[in-house]
């Protein structure tokens, strides 16, 4: 069996992918967790260009790793905890619970691959993800959820004031 | 290349973000976890589009990005009104909706 690019490509984004992201629950730093959620935000986004959704690798590192993570990274500074609140391990039993739950639906996700109809790819045509195809998309067949989402950025932003100010 | 691979790791993914939310008691480290989760998600989005060459996937993705940001402001907005009334952000110590 030969091995091409993309499968290289896939696990050289995978492992990666799957180092940090056990990171971001290991840290007991807020601020490493951070770290490691951006490192795994740009893996990712590799492996969407994998998939051929160029646009959304772009969005990803653009909001995601960009807009978001800044603002995790703001709110760490802001909060300035200190060292007490690191020391603090999670109970012994929650853990186990917790990894019983997460063992329980990886087994009901496999069960649900193993079902799903993945078959044969199709050819793409070629302006498969692109930002011309995908707004076309966004602007005919959703476009009332594309409307309803700008309704709803704008009930975060007035929210987030709302709830974060202490008088206003 | 199969895209079984790429559901196998976003179900690994997710998996990795609901033992984080399940155990951490952190509130920042949660709220990560859950992102964790939601990309996750686009990332099953992403792959049955490129299996059934449709951009449906690639719309919804997009709607997923728009939501978790929107959700990252007003928790973040949340954690810290907490914060402020409690000094604490660890979610074990906040268990009552009134003081």
């Amino acid at each position: 069996m030969s091995v091409t690019a993309e499968q290289v490509t896939f696990w050289v984004f995978a492992i990666p992918l799957v180092a940090t992201a056990i990171g971001v629950i290991v840290s007991r730093s807020p601020v490493y967790a951070a770290m490691n959620l951006v490192a795994a935000f740009f893996f990712l986004a590799g492996i969407y260009v994998l998939l051929v959704a160029h646009l959304i690798a772009f969005m990803q590192i653009l909001v995601y790793a960009g807009a978001v993570m800044v603002l995790f990274l703001f709110v760490i500074m802001l909060l300035s905890l200190g060292d007490e609140h690191l020391i603090k391990e999670p109970r012994r039993a929650m853990q186990l619970i917790g990894a019983l739950g997460v063992v329980l639906l990886v087994a009901v996700l496999a069960s649900a691959i193993a079902q799903a109809r993945t078959g044969e790819l199709a050819t793409l045509t070629a302006d498969f993800g692109t930002v011309k195809a995908v707004g076309r998309v966004l602007y005919t067949q959703f476009l009332l959820p594309f409307e309803v989402t700008s309704l709803l950025l704008l009930v975060a932003i007035v929210g987030a004031v709302v709830v974060a100010k202490e008088r206003i | 290349m199969p895209v079984e691979y790429y559901l196998w790791l976003a179900a690994i993914l997710f998996g990795i973000g609901l033992l984080g939310v399940l155990t951490k008691r952190n509130a920042l480290i949660l709220m990560m976890s859950v992102e964790l989760m939601l990309n996750a998600a686009n990332l099953t989005f992403l792959a049955f589009a490129r299996r059934s060459g449709d951009l449906a996937g690639h719309a919804i993705a997009f709607f997923v990005i728009a939501v978790a940001a929107a959700e990252a402001a007003v928790g973040l907005a949340v954690v810290i009104a907490i914060y402020r009334s409690r000094g604490a952000i660890n979610v074990d110590e906040v268990r009552v909706l009134s003081e």
